[in-house]
């Protein structure tokens, strides 16, 4: 991997040189936090990964040992008895539930934000707002540490005898607490050391994109990738504080004996409950999505950036209607504070707070698509380059449409009626983080690797990445809606076959063999997805010492300043404090002998040929 | 590598970095606790009528913790005007004055969670529910094996009492202030183990209102015993910046400062909704 720190030979003039644990485990510079926070979060979306697939394969084949992998849950995985979780490989209810919680989990808070936040927002930012590091770089250091401790507790909590927390993602009370097993415990404890490193992220980004921007860049100046992490910095920041409140009280609730979400007369396993009663599930609920929400908009909204950073660059034009977006991802970040309880239509709520909340919904969906649309009108008139982070970033605008447009049916309260908790929200949301978020940072490994590294990933094998994961991603989670609207319900280790016509013939709504068998389709494609990621990995590994070496530190001929420094850059970034003199996608500027202009690039005075004829 | 602003303030903010900080971290803070105030009146309102307790807490300690925290929060400002004045010796003193006053906190804090501990909720086998503080335990006390004898000071309610009377008998619990909470007697009340079908402390268990004070006073002084200990170290060990960088020294005092006031708002919010609402 390419240091951070420049070779300088056998004369070491260096001051601060410092060993291997200083400079790659205990570092404060935000390029290997950065990277730190990359190869961390992609360990752990490959392993959320894993657990999806044995999810499907346990789905499709209900009641059967998993292949492969089934001798080892067998052997690894213990109940408090000393018995395994999955006799004989098969995977029961518990222990799916479990995979279940924990694969979603895993993948928001474990995976995608630290990568499309915390990698990306670290790596880029300062170099994007020309500063030397982060503002409080040591922060940096213990946000990174927390994220880690986190990880840890959390995949640990599989191998604790009766294994990880089960009840969802979600964690809803009383069933969180009233499973009689400790994963929920570590859950909790978990989740706390990951929203501290988020909290700690959060307060840096936000203060460094305010301090740190160099001379000349202006508010209006910076790159919309700037933008989104600013908005995405106050999301976590201001949302993430009510769930660390309710995952102390669901602490207490599990280890203390208190009633904050269980109600009076709680009975488990036939027995009155000991305890005081008097809490409310609901409160749950509420604390748990008034970051649920705004913790969406996290996951998307780097992912934009990237978007509109590789959209300018390959397409050689500034990306049409720069305000709008401004304007809009801040619109964004406010409204997402009051959305919450669309998440809650079915909890009993009256019309009138329903009724809100489908308002603020259907509301913040405009913002949304003015950015979509601004994206998809920058490419008009475009010279576009059909590179593959751009392959990546043209795919991620139908499919965000896909995710975003089948919200809408969710936003309205008479028709989430019928589809809350069945596979089309699964569809949904999946359309948006998978072939939405995901393949935008895709975009962003392909693209920024050659600033990291000094070399370019193999274009083939990333157009082979691109078009098998665009494929087999759709054909997972497309018919995923058909099963939804069916009324296959989510989080049922049988796929449905308990509400399947033939387990109950002639009844109204049953599942029809054909929405079943789906199941076993949808296996092969996520088995076929999972491959297809071989090569990008491949290609990941490999390129870092045998791609092809960049001719200059800015082979994408971009505008934006972290393409304005030596390759890898340096600690401190820039040699000297760079002066900026004009907005972030400069590209195609009638006049200049380049189509690009880079925005600490000096000004020059160029006559213009239309008032001023040109020298003879 | 140098940070720019880390000392000087940024012209067009007014602001050096930690400043900026501090205040986004406090923004952060007043979401946390404001999530649980926010639990706290969801609680409450929910609460079934006459079972929502009412002084539990003493008025008069708790009065005092707040004039405690308010001249801590006076001295530390007081301790960042003498650096600012070059008055390092009485920067010394006052910070020493916050650090007292915090450690004073934390030990009324301390006195009132023991009354809570120390307080019984005894259901007895008979269905009456006797109420009071603990006075002694006989040593060979365990209620499993139903043996020994424990003594408390306090009164007995009849829980099967009708209808009418049971309002007022919930009031001697839920609401000992009250003309009718008065006229429990207290008096010394001795049981065996054996006439003990359950019993409790007031500890956050015992109901919601001690859930949600134990959590919020118990956060708060997480808190306060943080600030402490920053404090704490400013005033020793950090102190010696004092020599070579002054006025990021200055600057240090001022952070631990705002966030010191941080924590006696939160007071001042708790104090009121906990102890006199």
């Amino acid at each position: 991997m390419a240091t951070a720190i420049p070779h300088t030979g056998v004369h070491e003039v260096h001051h601060h040189e410092t060993d291997f644990w200083r400079t790659y485990v205990f570092s404060t510079d935000h390029k290997i936090i950065g990277i730190q926070y990359a190869v961390t979060a992609l360990f752990f979306l490959f392993f959320g990964f894993l657990l999806m697939v044995m999810m499907r394969w346990q789905i499709a084949h209900p009641g059967q040992p998993v292949p492969l992998v089934g001798f080892l849950l067998e052997r690894v995985l213990h109940n408090a008895q000393g018995a395994s979780l999955a006799p004989k490989g098969i995977i029961n209810g518990d222990l799916y539930n479990s995979f279940g919680a924990m694969h979603g989990t895993i993948m928001v808070f474990m995976a995608i934000v630290p990568l499309a936040f915390a990698a990306f927002g670290n790596y880029v930012v300062p170099l994007q707002i020309g500063a030397p590091d982060m503002a409080f770089p040591r922060v940096n250091m213990a946000s990174y540490q927390a994220y880690v401790l986190g990880g840890l507790i959390m995949f640990i909590s599989f191998f604790i005898p009766d294994g990880a927390a089960q009840a969802g993602w979600t964690s809803y009370s009383p069933l969180a607490t009233s499973i009689a097993t400790n994963g929920q415990t570590f859950w909790l404890v978990g989740m706390i050391f990951l929203i501290t490193s988020s909290l700690l992220g959060a307060v840096n980004f936000i203060a460094t994109i305010i301090q740190l921007r160099a001379p000349g860049m202006t508010w209006m100046r910076l790159p919309f990738f700037v933008w989104a992490q600013f908005v995405t910095a106050f999301l976590l920041l201001l949302a993430f504080p009510p769930l660390e409140a309710a995952g102390v009280m669901q602490l207490m609730d599990k280890v203390a004996h208190t009633s904050f979400f269980l109600p009076t007369g709680l009975a488990v396993g036939g027995q009155l409950a000991n305890v005081s009663g008097g809490g409310s599930p609901l409160l749950w609920q509420h604390l748990f999505w008034f970051l649920g929400h705004p913790e969406v908009y996290v996951l998307i909204l780097p992912a934009m950036g990237i978007v509109g950073e590789i959209i300018a660059n390959n397409t050689r034009k500034p990306l049409w209607g720069y305000k709008s977006l401004v304007y809009s991802v801040l619109t964004i970040g406010f409204l997402s504070f009051i959305v919450w309880a669309h998440h809650m239509y079915l909890t009993g709520m009256g019309n009138r707070v329903a009724t809100f909340f489908q308002t603020t919904t259907m509301i913040i969906s405009i913002p949304s698509v003015i950015i979509l649309t601004c994206m998809f009108l920058s490419l008009w008139g475009g010279s576009i380059r059909f590179n593959t982070p751009m392959l990546f970033v043209m795919a991620f605008l139908p499919m965000f449409g896909i995710g975003g447009l089948t919200g809408l049916p969710l936003g309205f309260n008479f028709s989430d009626l019928h589809l809350h908790d069945t596979y089309y929200i699964i569809a949904h949301f999946h359309y948006i983080v998978a072939p939405g978020t995901i393949f935008a940072l895709f975009a962003g490994i392909y693209f920024w690797f050659p600033k990291i590294t000094g070399r370019m990933m193999s274009e083939f094998w990333g157009k082979v990445h691109f078009w098998s994961s665009l494929i087999f991603m759709n054909l997972i989670f497309q018919p995923m809606f058909a099963q939804g609207m069916a009324g296959m319900l989510r989080r049922m280790v049988d796929g449905g076959a308990n509400y399947s016509q033939a387990q109950v013939p002639g009844g109204l709504g049953g599942l029809s063999p054909h929405m079943l068998d789906l199941h076993r389709f949808i296996l092969y494609a996520a088995i076929l997805l999972g491959l297809a990621q071989i090569p990008f990995i491949i290609n990941l590994f490999w390129s870092i010492n045998h791609g092809v070496k960049v001719n200059s530190d800015n082979p994408w001929q971009s505008t934006t300043l972290e393409w304005q420094t030596p390759t890898p850059p340096p600690h401190g970034n820039f040699a000297q404090v760079p002066e900026v003199h004009r907005g972030p996608y400069e590209y195609s500027v009638p006049g200049h002998s380049t189509d690009f202009t880079p925005q600490n690039e000096s000004e020059q005075r160029i006559p213009n040929p239309i008032t001023k004829p040109l020298p003879a | 590598m140098d940070i720019p602003y880390t000392v000087q303030p940024r012209p067009d903010t007014g602001l050096y970095n930690a400043k900026v900080g501090i205040w986004l971290f406090l923004a952060s803070e007043v979401m946390l606790f404001g999530a649980l105030f926010s639990s706290y009146i969801l609680l409450r309102v929910g609460a079934p009528d006459g079972y929502w307790p009412h002084g539990w807490l003493n008025v008069p300690v708790g009065t005092a913790n707040t004039l405690v925290l308010i001249t801590s929060s006076i001295t530390t400002v007081m301790a960042w005007a003498s650096l600012k004045m070059n008055q390092f010796g009485r920067f010394k003193f006052y910070h020493a004055c916050t650090i007292l006053f915090a450690l004073t906190f934390v030990g009324i804090k301390s006195y009132e969670y023991h009354d809570k501990f120390t307080h019984y909720s005894i259901k007895l086998a008979d269905g009456r529910l006797a109420d009071g503080h603990l006075d002694e335990k006989s040593k060979d006390f365990d209620l499993a094996k139903k043996q020994g004898k424990i003594v408390i000071h306090g009164h007995v309610v009849n829980l099967a009492a009708a209808n009418e009377n049971l309002k007022e008998e919930l009031k001697t619990i839920y609401d000992p202030h009250s003309a009718e909470g008065k006229k429990a007697k207290h008096s010394k009340l001795e049981f065996n183990a054996s006439e003990i079908a359950s019993m409790e402390t007031y500890g956050p268990w015992h109901n919601t209102y001690t859930a949600i004070y134990f959590t919020l006073t118990g956060l708060h002084a997480l808190h306060v015993i943080g600030g402490a200990i920053v404090i704490s170290f400013l005033w020793s060990f950090g102190a010696k910046m004092w020599k070579t960088d002054p006025e990021r020294f200055t600057n240090r005092i001022e952070i631990s400062g705002l966030f010191w006031h941080f924590v006696d708002l939160v007071w001042i919010f708790l104090f009121p909704v906990l102890y006199l609402l």
